[in-house]
């Protein structure tokens, strides 16, 4: 995979913190905080874990977790991705 | 404690093997029906024990939202469920209630083992970026408190306490105090399951666990065969409230009043020094203000090794004269809960002052006549005002609990 989706990310957060009481994932909420969205510290990191086993060492783990919003942790997830097929 | 408000159980939520809601624990006591079976949660043939009381039909995402799943050990979603249950049970609005108000203290003896078990696996297979980040928690001794505190706005004073089986006892025990301090509900008791095969090695080397593999003969307490237990799985939870906080919320319908408790420590074995379980007897019922004569059954510890059989029946003829208070032990059906077995004999305690009516213990025969005690056969219609549950924790803890009739003004009598 060389570009994350929403749709992709929405996939790994059901899988990692599910999706009862949690606001999904989606275009109209790219931009709320994952706090505002009803995921605790542990879901995010339990996510960057997931992904950064799932693209390998293109992607810092403790980078992905300092991202506050959806759109924020996609951005830093394409462009590490970019990055490394350049 | 005399002047002081009553503190009432309002709520009870029981997940035993024997049946994952109240009246069918019940009913299943009463009826004898034995939940002790071969263990076939994964292939024991080459294990020296077998059996075990499993809960079969629990479902967690039929009871949790799926956001608890990823996150919870077996034992968390059987603490989570009987929370609910209890809740549900003692009609309580609790977003309509002061958050700092409601308090949770639980017990679990051995942490969430099938969890670790599973990263555990994960680690040495594929190496720690494949570990779940909820085992930073799930294992824990204090997730079951913490769990149930999130998920239903409880921000009172919380705590988990570990004294293996005694631990289910002190739980309780603790939830009283901080009732009798002000806290106006707290959520009490105890869950374990540790039925993985790291589970079960770890029981199993403890070298107090049942090699038979006859279900009705395996656990047999106070009985001359006795030579072992059978673990089980599950627990119960309670909620206690206090009765001026209950008065004010409209309750009309309770379960009992928990009356007094107390836990000793032995000391060392050899050091001549008397065991401590006497001891917690009379301090629990001078906690409560009842006195030895008024006690109508005893739930006993029972763990169905001889040594320990004697001793307990030795502390009971210490404070009861001989054959001086029907004892029964209905847990030889689901196996030693581990801190979830005191809590779900609390329930029965209730129900049987509710029924009057004592369930038997099953399967125990013959006492030996030194022991001096009155062990309960059939079960046995008596009318019943006050209970005493007892658990012993391995090295050495020792805890009792005084159960009493009571409605939402206080005890009866």
């Amino acid at each position: 995979m060389d570009r994350m989706t929403t749709e992709d990310l929405r996939q790994v957060l059901r899988e990692t913190a599910g999706e009862d009481g949690i606001a999904v994932v989606s275009e109209e909420t790219l931009d709320t905080s994952f706090t505002d969205l009803g995921y605790d510290s542990l879901a995010i990191m339990e996510t960057a874990t997931q992904l950064t086993r799932r693209f390998g060492s293109r992607l810092d783990e403790d980078e992905l977790m300092e991202r506050r919003t959806p759109r924020e942790l996609l951005n830093a997830i394409n462009h590490a991705l970019a990055q490394a097929g350049s | 404690m005399s002047g002081a408000t009553p503190v009432l159980v309002t709520g009870m939520g029981v997940a035993a093997p024997t049946g994952l809601d109240t009246e069918t624990f019940w009913r299943a006591s009463l009826a004898g029906q034995n939940a002790v079976a071969e263990h076939d949660g994964f292939d024991v043939s080459r294990y020296p024990c077998r059996l075990a009381g499993r809960i079969r039909q629990f479902d967690a995402s039929e009871h949790l939202p799926g956001r608890l799943l990823p996150q919870t050990d077996r034992m968390t979603r059987l603490a989570l469920f009987a929370a609910e249950r209890a809740l549900s049970d003692a009609a309580v609005d609790t977003g309509a209630l002061p958050e700092y108000g409601m308090g949770v203290v639980t017990s679990t003896a051995c942490g969430g083992f099938e969890f670790t078990h599973r990263e555990f696996a994960k680690l040495w297979a594929k190496g720690p970026h494949h570990v779940s980040v909820y085992e930073s928690f799930a294992w824990f001794y204090a997730v079951n408190t913490g769990q149930i505190s999130i998920r239903h706005g409880m921000r009172g004073p919380c705590a988990a306490l570990v004294a293996e089986q005694a631990g289910g006892l002190d739980a309780i025990g603790q939830a009283l105090r901080s009732a009798r301090r002000g806290t106006a509900l707290v959520t009490t008791g105890g869950v374990d399951s540790a039925l993985d095969p790291w589970g079960w090695v770890s029981q199993v080397s403890g070298g107090r666990v049942s090699t038979s593999t006859e279900p009705e003969e395996a656990y047999l307490p106070f009985d001359e065969r006795a030579h072992g237990y059978v673990p089980g799985e599950g627990g119960a939870i309670l909620v206690l409230e206090r009765a001026d906080a209950a008065l004010e919320r409209g309750v009309s319908r309770v379960h009992g009043v928990v009356s007094g408790h107390a836990s000793t420590f032995d000391p060392p074995r050899g050091s001549g020094r008397p065991r401590g379980l006497r001891r917690a007897i009379e301090a629990a019922l001078s906690d409560a203000e009842v006195g030895a004569q008024e006690i109508g059954v005893v739930f006993a510890d029972a763990v169905g090794v001889p040594q320990l059989d004697q001793e307990e029946a030795e502390a009971l003829r210490g404070v009861f004269g001989p054959e001086g208070v029907p004892v029964t032990a209905p847990k030889v059906l689901t196996g030693r809960l581990s801190a979830g077995g005191p809590p779900v004999d609390v329930v029965s305690a209730l129900l049987t002052i509710r029924d009057g009516l004592i369930p038997a213990t099953a399967h125990t025969a013959r006492v030996p006549a030194e022991y001096g005690i009155d062990v309960v056969r059939e079960n046995r219609a008596v009318p019943v005002r006050h209970a005493l549950v007892l658990a012993r924790g391995r090295h050495g803890f020792n805890s009792a609990l005084v159960v009493s009739a009571g409605d939402v003004r206080g005890r009866h009598g």
